[in-house]
């Protein structure tokens, strides 16, 4: 703890740790000292003047984002002169500013706004002509209405510090100054859409949003991110049961200020034309729409009649369904229909990793050591692209504790940048390449050791030991794909080990021994797509599939069944570093149902008994007997994220690292689901080039 | 080239050379006593280096006079960066053209003054910002340095002594604000020019983040006559707080208009009536701005009395500033003059902070409204308020310098625009009461 000084603002004797600005001294003390440049986290600018204050002994007014707290430091936050500056800082701003706020986007969550509200005067001096530019369109998601920019730099310094692009500069100088990308008529990025988030008036905007509701209209719901696993809180504006927004409006989740374009934008594919709103089964090979009750009895007659001679299932689980869904799914498979061919798309091996680290306490990490931790090692992944949550927090963990990053990739990333060390490799020999950074890791603190699918298997094992010889505490994050792959294995949707990790008796088959196999009765699919990479094998297989788009297994089932999206249900879902979160369902699609209610309604229709198909009542069974999952409810309930620890001894199984195989997604890819979005398709349609709708 | 005939008023320290043939080569400087201050600096140490220059009472010819000895005093002695020398050839200020002569005529004047500096502080480097406008003087300075290159005066072990100094030019792109030190050390870095928040300041993380020495040219011009006759001798050539000699350049309604070296705490009438031969026409100055259009602007009764330093400019209200001189005779129109003013601040402005970028801008719409004697007494008021809003208030030193001129010229002047609006009868939206009056 550095020293405290002591000093005295508005009176009040304050406290604070020495280096402290007196902005943030005065904000932990309750008192507000107005801004717009200075952004907690992010370079220091005292170019808005609005934080201007007096300080006894200083004969000019002093900024206070950039003036560190003395001892005996005098500070007036309201005196005279302080309050007649601000008024004509706001002055100046709103000279040239067009006052057009009853119809820009950010009217009634404008920071221009409040503080003219607060601290302005209620008329204006300045009767010439504004200084005007016609409003840009600088991506399919970034629009720039230059008029309404005050210059505060936030979008140049999130974009260049934060995600580590530069895309955006200044040009022309004075009254002329303009935030421009710096590929001169559009934005090469990451389109995550930072820049709109961090700006404080309605200067850039949200090619999803501009123009479409005021955002008193809306109901802001907050849920998780339905694409990636790093579990980003994305906040969803709703007017009526229409999801018209994602933004990050209460930085409350685990992401804090970061979104990516996924979070931001690709909520679009919930209302995309091929949506299917109404179950389909297939009479003479074409697909006919059929009510919902017609649909469940049928399935649940085929299901009946195939487990009553003894027939053969095969079950293919969902990365993307909620902990709830894919729990019910499995005691479905395997109390109601006697079977463990149960398996879902693996996309890393956490199995390998909950065996090798055999129970031992705090060797996973949360999302917040990428944060906090001294070093890390990235392994065999572009961060940037896969997992940007996670390459955000290194960033940011560079910029403010100047922990030292290695990566070991196959190719450049972004990490290269400010890493300690990088080193290219072929695949496969990851681990020789970690070995050779051996000495330099050793020196280090403490480390944080992030894999992707290039580990597998018993791979995972000597990357363990290889930890354990640096003889530092090792923490370790297993890349997985999606929203919920982690849950799915927590879960259980695996052929040989149960909810928990804790093996079956009898496993059953794995996903591409079902896909191969001649003799099934019945592949049930729920949220996955395992025709577009397998055959089916057998050709006489029932097909149910539960899905939001007729997807190429959807294409082959017999029954479709139209599930409600992610962002349309609640529930919970576990992220990359096995932090539990809670889903509250924002929109709505009429005609679909929550996976889990299909499976409820089936398993009643076959006169299963497998418990109340509400998601409360089934996270309260996850909470009680899944390992790890005895997480606490206000934590969960309260919208925040509580880290499970399934470890409790080996896990003994076979390794199948040729189970697992990573999609490799980029940031405007994410399997099936990402193919609906029209804005992630947009970006992949015209990169690097300025869209025009 | 010299823009004007020397004074026989005029005391040539750092102009001695000027007006010779030739006198930027290396042959007629090294005839004239050049380099001979570097040579006697090499024996000397870095302290009696420093502390000469702190005894001649030297203060920065830049305009901000901050005393050279002790800015170079603040440099950390061991330093595991390396040091650097930076010259400010970024000469912007209107009414300022003193550094172009120096280096147009005597740039070996200028290079050994840095060795000198270099010496005092330990830098093996320097480079000279000079600004975009100034082009021809890089070839000038160029060819200068290459001459002391060969002539062994830079480079690797200068003249066998086992002393390193390597110099280099570097040309802005036309920006007053870059002659802002710390602007000017952003775009010598290749980046845009804008001002950095101090501190640090340039003597701890300057350029590259490296302890920095960076002063005016003249600053520099002026060290090696310093050491050549020592500092208490120099600085009795000027007044006691103020040391030495001062590029004055004397512009506007003079008869002689030109560069004179003046010593410090020369009469304002002096210079005008017998070096500068004296108002055009006979006629009665009505402005005097002492050094460049960012000081105050004083009326002609007031500036008559005064003398050309820094404390009886600052007793007067204003700044001795860059030594650029602006005489405005009775003919002169001091709206229009506020207004040509203000357009170069607006043009200038770097955009960075609210209160010099939108309280140029605005303040030149309306200035230029009231010089087309539209408007109200409100607005005479209003272009007072606003300066005042700026001053003080802004990121850098340019919104002063735009609105501490604009402001004196509205105190002192106010008569003319009062004048200039009782002369227009034209509708004008005045907003603040009801629209469209009648004035």
């Amino acid at each position: 703890m550095a020293d405290l000084v002591n000093l005295t603002i508005n009176g009040r004797a304050i406290q604070a740790p020495a280096g402290t600005l007196v902005i943030d001294a005065a904000k932990k003390a309750g008192i507000e000292i107005p801004a717009f440049c200075y952004y907690e986290g992010y370079s220091l600018q005292a170019a808005c003047r609005m934080c201007l204050v007096e300080v006894e002994k200083m004969p000019k007014l002093q900024a206070a984002c950039t003036l560190p707290v003395g001892e005996g430091m005098v500070v007036r936050t309201e005196s005279a002169p302080v309050v007649k500056t601000r008024k004509s800082m706001l002055e100046f701003l709103l000279a040239n500013h067009p006052l057009d706020c009853p119809v820009c986007d950010k009217g009634g969550e404008c920071e221009l706004q409040d503080m003219s509200f607060r601290y302005g005067v209620g008329e204006s001096r300045f009767t010439e002509m504004k200084h005007h530019v016609d409003e840009k369109q600088w991506s399919p998601v970034v629009f720039y209405d230059g008029p309404r920019c005050i210059l505060c730099y936030r979008c140049v310094r999130v974009c260049n510090e934060g995600m580590g692009v530069g895309a955006l500069g200044i040009i022309n100088r004075g009254e002329q100054s303009l935030i421009t990308p710096n590929a001169e008529d559009h934005l090469d990025c990451d389109e995550c859409g930072m820049c709109i988030d961090i700006c404080p008036v309605g200067a850039l905007t949200s090619g999803t949003y501009r123009y479409r509701t005021r955002p008193w209209e809306m109901k802001h719901v907050g849920s998780i991110c339905a694409f990636c696993s790093d579990g980003c809180k994305t906040t969803l504006g709703v007017r009526g049961h229409e999801i018209i927004r994602g933004n990050n409006r209460d930085r409350s989740g685990i992401n804090g200020e970061f979104l990516c374009m996924k979070g931001r934008y690709a909520f679009d594919f919930i209302e995309h034309p091929a949506r299917l709103t109404s179950p389909l089964m297939k009479v003479n090979g074409k697909f006919e729409e059929v009510s919902w009750s017609k649909a469940l009895e049928a399935a649940a007659k085929k299901f009946a009649e195939v487990k009553s001679r003894g027939g053969k299932f095969g079950i293919a689980g969902s990365t993307k369904t909620t902990n709830e869904e894919n729990f019910y799914l499995q005691k479905f498979a395997r109390e109601g229909l006697g079977t463990n061919n149960i398996d879902h798309h693996r996309s890393g091996d956490v199995v390998a990793l909950v065996d090798a680290l055999d129970g031992r306490a705090d060797a996973l990490a949360a999302m917040a050591d990428v944060y906090t931790m001294t070093a890390s090692l990235v392994i065999g992944s572009d961060l940037a692209q896969e997992h940007p949550l996670i390459a955000f927090q290194l960033r940011a963990n560079n910029r403010h504790h100047h922990g030292n990053t290695y990566a070991v990739t196959k190719g450049p990333v972004r990490e290269d940048k400010y890493a300690a060390a990088s080193v290219r490799c072929e695949e496969g020999k990851e681990l020789e390449a970690v070995e050779g950074l051996r000495e330099q890791l050793s020196k280090e603190k403490e480390l944080l050791v992030v894999f992707g699918d290039a580990i597998k298997g018993e791979a995972v094992g000597k990357l363990v030991a290889f930890g354990d010889s640096l003889g530092i505490p090792v923490k370790y994050i297993c890349l997985v794909d999606y929203s919920n792959s982690r849950g799915a294995m927590d879960m259980g949707l695996l052929p040989d080990l149960g909810p928990g990790y804790v093996p079956v008796d009898n496993p059953g088959m794995t996903l591409p021994e079902m896909m191969a196999a001649r003799d099934l009765d019945v592949l049930w699919v729920v949220g996955a797509n395992p025709l577009a990479r397998h055959e089916l094998g057998s050709s006489g297989a029932f097909v149910v599939a539960q899905e939001m788009f007729l997807t190429e297994t959807a294409k082959r089932a017999d029954i479709v069944l139209p599930a409600s999206a992610a962002y349309e249900k609640s529930g919970t879902v576990t992220n990359v570093t096995g932090e539990c979160q809670k889903l509250h369902a924002a929109g709505r699609t009429m005609g679909t149902k929550p996976d889990l209610e299909i499976l409820g309604l089936i398993a009643k229709g076959m006169g299963l008994n497998l418990g109340i198909w509400s998601s409360s009542n089934v996270f309260e069974e996850i909470r009680k007997s899944v390992r790890g999952y005895n997480i606490p409810l206000p934590i969960i309930a309260t919208g925040q994220a509580a880290q499970t620890n399934p470890l409790s001894g080996r896990v003994r199984v076979t390794p199948r690292p040729d189970l697992i195989q990573s999609a490799g997604n980029t940031l405007f890819t994410s399997g099936s689901l990402g193919r609906y979005s029209k804005k992630l398709t947009s970006v992949l349609e015209h990169p690097g080039q300025l869209y025009r709708p | 080239m010299l823009f004007n005939a020397p004074s026989p008023l005029e005391v040539k320290i750092l102009t001695r050379r000027l007006g010779l043939p030739n006198s930027a080569s290396i042959e007629t400087n090294l005839a004239n006593g050049g380099y001979k201050s570097f040579e006697k600096s090499l024996e000397m140490t870095q302290d009696q280096i420093i502390q000469e220059v702190k005894d001649s009472n030297l203060r920065g010819r830049g305009g901000a006079g901050f005393p050279t000895g002790m800015k170079w005093g603040f440099l950390p002695r061991q330093s595991p960066k390396p040091k650097y020398i930076v010259v400010n050839a970024d000469e912007s200020e209107p009414g300022t053209c003193k550094d172009r002569v120096l280096i147009e005529n005597d740039p070996h004047l200028l290079i050994e003054g840095c060795l000198i500096a270099a010496q005092a502080v330990g830098a093996k480097a320097g480079y000279i910002y000079v600004r975009g406008e100034y082009r021809y003087l890089i070839d000038i300075l160029d060819k200068a340095i290459g001459e002391a290159y060969s002539r062994g005066y830079l480079g690797k072990n200068i003249l066998g002594r086992g002393v390193d100094f390597d110099l280099y030019t570097h040309t802005g792109a036309g920006a007053y604000e870059c002659g802002e030190e710390s602007a000017l050390l952003e775009s010598l870095e290749g980046k845009r020019g804008q001002p950095r928040i101090r501190p640090p300041f340039p003597a701890v993380a300057g350029l590259y983040q490296c302890p920095t020495v960076l002063n005016n040219v003249e600053t520099y011009c002026a060290v090696p006559s310093i050491i050549e006759m020592g500092g208490k001798a120099w600085a009795g050539l000027g007044i006691p707080k103020a040391g030495g000699t001062k590029l004055t350049c004397l512009t506007g309604h003079v008869n002689k208009t030109g560069v004179y070296e003046l010593p410090l705490g020369f009469p304002v009438e002096k210079m005008i009536n017998e070096v500068g031969g004296g108002i055009r026409g006979g006629k009665k100055m009505k402005a005097f701005i002492p050094g460049g259009s960012s000081c105050p602007v004083l009326t002609g009764e007031e500036a008559w009395p005064l003398t050309m330093d820094y404390d009886s400019m600052a007793k007067a209200g204003t700044m001795l500033g860059s030594g650029g001189v602006i005489i405005m005779d009775e003919t002169t129109d001091m709206v229009k003059a506020a207004l040509r003013i203000m357009h170069f601040y607006a043009h200038e402005s770097c955009g960075w902070c609210i209160p010099c970028r939108e309280g140029t801008a605005w303040l030149k719409k309306l200035l230029t409204r009231l010089n087309q004697g539209v408007g109200t007494a409100k607005d005479v008021d209003l272009v007072g308020d606003l300066a005042d809003n700026m001053l003080g208030k802004t990121f850098c030193p340019l919104g002063d310098a735009a609105a501490l001129p604009t402001a004196s010229i509205v105190r002192k002047f106010r008569h003319e625009f009062e004048a200039k609006l009782a002369r227009t009868l034209i509708a004008v939206p005045d907003m603040a009461n009801k629209p469209f009056v009648i004035v």
